[in-house]
């Protein structure tokens, strides 16, 4: 394996984005996780499925589309949506819920249209919405990592106020900290997590490495600090194992990836169960 | 003298088309523990996120340590406790110690690292509410007693001039109630922080306190608590609603 990927470069491109997505998402699901905002990150894939689907559209019908890289329309509409969402929470207070469904049906809408439009399914659209080993380019490697760059300066730098804002919200605004100001962020990040993740996990998958290694973490962690680090740990495995059972077995690596984070997930649970049972075995 | 910590002047508060405050003026001053006490529904919440600067008056204006609310920048010298079951997440992952160091974030300032001595910090704020053996312990662990507790510590990590607490004892059973106010109490008169509490526990409380307020979306009696227990259950209850009567137990008046 290792002397393959030293020999091709789609497989380096595959397995840099890879490790590194490895490590992004899951460090964002846990903020994603704690302050209950998982479906915003499925409503924001819709919506980069949308981007993607209308950029492959338009380089089919427009010369200047043709040579653009189809991840900057998505990374554009998640974006897009990202402030779409918040502005629909804003505007039904007592229902911030609903905007999710939403964003979420209007994105899965304009992508039917575009693939209706495109005439259907192709390789590139398969590969955007379970993710490729073979696809990801030297540029998709290239974005995933300037956008890896904006992620952890992003958390590097608002870790404390990103900290109290998921643990309460409501005193990191009586408190003084630019909660608005840091959300806003927040959401423009995880859009950009997002469609960066997505050449390899693939839109429909992306949300599952942000949240599923997270859940096996926090079975297990006894701090915030700890759960950062065990959800970094079990998406990696995830899509380190699930990369290279999908080079080896032709199958997508979106699946490979978030079905292998399953069975960890599984796995921590039975282990959680066990280790319960047997200390209340000890104190019987 | 020095200026009052929380001066209002003329304020008043709809949600939408429904009246929550009306015209209300008070001041708190240096070293008072004033219990804001009214029926649910009242404004007495409404009234605290105003001191916090959570929601804007419709009308009125407010000054936080002699300075316009719209202009003061200090806000680590106030600490807040709101309502355990409204506010945090209780399945967080997360430790005491990373709960209470939270509190440090404003002063820390945006761009910047936590302080150096960040640890001790939060020992002191744990030590001062008793809870500084449970430093690594999950906050989700905790009873709700123990949790109002590490909320207190987290408020005072940042050394704050005055404390706003928003019925802090939802949850907490009668007996641990008592020690809950007691150490309240002892921050006042002891590390001469500022009170500002909203309860519904009026006599269990009236002991502690200095000064009581009592609102129902405007304000029927501001002033020290002696000359509040000098009024009549039929005067209490004009402002209240309805009836308001004392019920003795073991324990002391409920």
């Amino acid at each position: 394996m290792i002397e393959a990927i030293l020999t091709y470069e789609f497989l380096q491109n595959a397995f840099g984005a890879g490790l590194i997505i490895g490590v992004i998402a899951p460090l964002l699901g846990v903020f994603i996780v704690v302050r209950r905002l998982s479906l915003i990150a499925d409503a924001l894939s819709h919506v980069t499925l949308a981007g993607i689907a209308g950029s492959l559209y338009l380089s089919q019908s427009v010369a200047a589309f043709a040579a653009l890289n189809p991840l900057f329309l998505g990374i554009a509409a998640s974006v897009g949506g990202s402030v779409l969402i918040e502005r629909l929470r804003s505007l039904y207070k007592h229902y911030e819920e609903l905007a999710i469904p939403i964003i979420l049906s209007a994105g899965i809408g304009f992508g039917a249209i575009f693939i209706s439009l495109a005439q259907g399914f192709s390789n590139d659209l398969f590969g955007y919405l379970f993710g490729s080993v073979s696809a990801v380019s030297r540029e998709d490697f290239l974005i995933v990592s300037a956008i890896a760059l904006v992620v952890l300066g992003f958390i590097i730098v608002f870790f404390k106020e990103l900290f109290v804002l998921s643990f309460d919200d409501e005193y990191a605004k009586a408190s003084g900290l630019p909660a608005k100001w840091v959300h806003f962020m927040f959401m423009i990040v995880t859009a950009l997590v997002i469609a960066g993740s997505m050449r390899i996990v693939g839109i429909l998958l992306v949300s599952s490495l942000m949240t599923i290694p997270v859940a096996a973490a926090m079975r297990v962690s006894k701090s915030f600090k700890q759960t950062i680090i065990l959800s970094i740990v079990f998406g990696e495995a995830s899509v380190i194992a699930g990369l290279i059972s999908a080079f080896y077995f032709n199958l997508a690596p979106g699946g490979t990836i978030v079905v292998t984070s399953i069975g960890l997930l599984l796995l921590v649970l039975i282990y959680k169960k066990i280790a319960v049972n047997m200390k209340r075995g000890a104190i019987a | 003298m020095d200026a009052p910590l929380i001066e209002i002047k003329d304020i008043s508060f709809d949600y939408e088309e429904t009246k929550a405050l009306d015209n209300i003026s008070m001041k708190v001053q240096k070293g008072d523990f004033l219990a804001i006490l009214g029926p649910n529904g009242s404004g007495k919440s409404t009234l605290l996120k105003i001191m916090l600067g959570l929601i804007k008056p419709t009308k009125g204006s407010i000054k936080l340590f002699g300075v316009d609310s719209k202009n003061f920048k200090n806000r680590e010298w106030i600490g807040y406790v709101s309502q355990k079951s409204n506010s945090f997440n209780s399945g967080f992952p997360a430790t005491v110690e990373e709960v209470v160091a939270g509190g440090l974030a404003k002063k820390a300032g945006l761009f910047r690292r936590m302080p150096k001595n960040k640890d001790e910090c939060v020992l002191e704020a744990l030590t001062a509410v008793g809870m500084e053996n449970f430093l690594k312990r999950s906050i989700s662990e905790l009873s709700g007693g123990q949790q109002q507790r590490v909320f207190i510590a987290r408020a005072l990590v940042s050394k704050p001039k005055m404390l706003i607490l928003d019925e802090p004892t939802v949850g907490i059973d009668h007996q641990n109630v008592q020690a809950f106010y007691d150490m309240l109490a002892a921050l006042n008169s002891k590390q001469d922080i500022t009170l500002v509490m909203v309860t519904h526990d009026v006599d269990t409380v009236t002991d502690r306190i200095s000064h009581v307020a009592c609102l129902n979306q405007t304000i029927h009696f501001h002033g020290f608590k002696e000359q509040f227990q000098t009024l009549s259950d039929e005067e209490r209850a004009s402002w209240y609603g309805h009836s308001v009567r004392k019920i003795h137990h073991a324990g002391g008046a409920h």
